[in-house]
């Protein structure tokens, strides 16, 4: 025993950090439910979830206690064991691709020196969950989602990495958290240094997710629910588990190489060190929204509800103010403000995608695909060379950094005007009636 | 550093066992229940389903795969260089140009013969 304490005593914080990641990852990922649900309701001009619980708060629960206890069916012809596994498959993959992330300077579960690489490898193996469960179901429907999502994976995964290459040779490492000290240290994200590198890994991104508008293989109108046709109850629920997992991890992937990670917006102008403040002052509001809001509830319970909210919030506002009153070097305030910061931008994404989601129409699969092959991948490319003479012009001619990436930008930016012209100059067969996947 | 990877390792175990615990356990709490018949029939929008689905699929999804090999590699032959760039210099970009012009004309070639278009013409 005192062994194998022993041997944990140096891990005792990312150990904790682990567990908390796993029992509040299932919470947080139903919360962006109702969050995607209520995006969803404003954009249409609806309420959205209502009932349960006040704004309907208390929906993601009620959602995760009628999945739990639904009837769990395996189709006759299914191939039982891959049909069990395949969703544990999915998650684990999207929630270990969360150890290497780095949530502020001191909620890191490791920090690997091959951090990035480390991530996506992990979270493509999330694939395997996805074509394991249509190949096991036995059912056309689920098949062609897999193969479907197999594909599409697979030909967005090089536009992605390209594009992390060209934010990683500014970064000059694959350590997560010395990525976000070389942005530091520049004085700027990189996001505005590589910016057709961002569009592209935004892009290429939710198609990977498998999401709105490239959601070909769950597509609704085609394929009934794609790969997850056959599946009910809870394992229905892990796969949606693991698919907003791995929207985190995208968003986390995205938040630290191309918006600065944990790091505040200017976090060396002190003028703006006033925004450290911000964090609070949001919470203070939030914590004075919900305790105004309780007693207008219709029914006691859901006063009782808000209130606990606003208690909730009045937590977080407290461990947020007192972070900001901690001198500047203390480790637990780079931590909660870090937190803070890493969350909101991880958000912003979240609500990007939710945005593009209820905006664009979705694709036919044809166009993905040539979207993916003809256009994304050699942009990528083109942007990796042109970063890369930047790069070496800043270094060894002496050019300022930004001309380059100027002069880089724009090259790539023609390269990908050329393409467009190109491809609309011919006639593009239409698609034929059947046999089309 | 392996001793880095601890923490990774039990995260792994836990982020594992975590649904498959859950699973186990409320598949003895919640109320029992056999499907029987279409119930347990592949879904088909209340069609009779037609055959085994493992049938022939398009040739294309494997065509996509072999694509994705080749250029995946590649892609992970960046990431080393991309880290070693600042070491590299002139050296490294004039490398990675040749390197990445070779695969540009492949990737015309492919173009050209029609391997990247979902649609034949």
């Amino acid at each position: 025993m005192d062994a194998v304490v022993e041997f944990l005593k140096p891990h005792l914080l990312p150990l904790l950090w682990a567990v908390v990641i796993v029992a509040v990852l299932p919470l947080v990922a139903g919360y962006i439910v109702l969050l995607e649900r209520k995006v969803m309701a404003d954009i249409q001009a609806r309420l959205g979830p209502m009932r349960v619980g006040p704004h309907g708060l208390l929906q993601p629960i009620a959602d995760a206690l009628k999945l739990l206890l639904k009837e769990d069916i395996i189709p006759a012809n299914a191939d039982k064991w891959i049909f069990w596994i395949a969703p544990l498959i999915s998650v684990t993959a999207a929630m270990l691709a969360l150890s290497a992330m780095p949530f502020g300077p001191v909620f890191q579960i490791a920090d690997l020196n091959v951090g990035l690489l480390f991530i996506v490898a992990v979270s493509s193996l999330g694939i395997f969950g996805i074509v394991l469960g249509g190949w096991s179901s036995n059912s056309h429907y689920a098949l062609l989602g897999a193969l479907r999502s197999a594909a599409q994976v697979v030909s967005y995964e090089v536009a992605v990495g390209m594009a992390l290459v060209s934010g990683l040779l500014l970064a000059g490492t694959l350590s997560m958290r010395k990525m976000v000290e070389a942005q530091a240290e520049q004085g700027v994200w990189f996001a505005f240094l590589v910016p057709v590198g961002f569009f592209i890994y935004l892009v290429a991104g939710i198609a990977e997710l498998n999401r709105a508008p490239f959601d070909l293989p769950e597509a609704e109108s085609e394929l009934v629910a794609g790969y997850m046709t056959e599946y009910s109850g809870f394992r229905w629920a892990l796969y949606f588990l693991g698919e907003y997992t791995a929207m985190i991890v995208v968003s986390g992937i995205g938040t630290t190489l191309f918006l600065g990670g944990w790091l505040r917006p200017f976090p060396n102008v002190a003028a703006f060190d006033f925004l450290d403040y911000l964090p609070a002052v949001l919470f203070l509001a939030l914590t004075g929204y919900c305790f105004y809001r309780a007693p207008k509830q219709p029914v006691p319970i859901q006063k009782a509800v808000m209130g606990l909210f606003g208690v909730l919030c009045l937590g977080i506002t407290a461990a947020l103010g007192w972070a900001v009153t901690l001198p500047a070097e203390a480790v637990a305030r780079a931590g909660i403000l870090g937190a803070f910061w890493f969350l909101a931008k991880v958000f912003l994404f979240l609500y990007s995608f939710m945005w593009f989601r209820f905006t664009f129409p979705r694709y036919r699969f044809d166009q993905l695909m040539r979207l993916g092959w003809h256009f994304l991948i050699p942009v990528s490319l083109v942007n990796v060379m042109g970063v890369g003479a930047a790069l070496v012009l800043h270094r060894q001619a002496g050019w300022p950094l930004w001309q380059g990436l100027v002069l880089g930008t724009v090259v790539t930016l023609a390269v990908a005007a050329w393409l467009i012209l190109v491809r609309q100059r011919r006639p593009v067969a239409a698609p034929s009636a059947g046999g089309e996947v | 550093m392996p001793e880095h990877y601890i923490p990774i390792f039990i995260f792994a175990a836990l982020a594992a066992a975590f649904p498959a615990v859950t699973l186990i356990i409320f598949k003895y709490i919640r109320p029992e229940m056999r499907a029987v018949g279409a119930k347990l029939e592949p879904y088909e929008c209340g069609i009779p389903p037609e055959g085994d689905a493992r049938g022939r699929y398009s040739v294309r999804f494997y065509i996509v795969a072999i694509l994705f090999v080749i250029f995946d590699v590649e892609v992970i032959f960046l990431f080393p260089w991309a880290v070693q760039y600042g070491v590299l210099g002139l050296y490294g970009l004039v490398t990675m140009f040749v390197f990445l012009g070779i695969l540009l004309i492949g990737y015309v070639w492919l173009y050209r013969s029609g391997a990247l278009e979902w649609i034949y013409e």
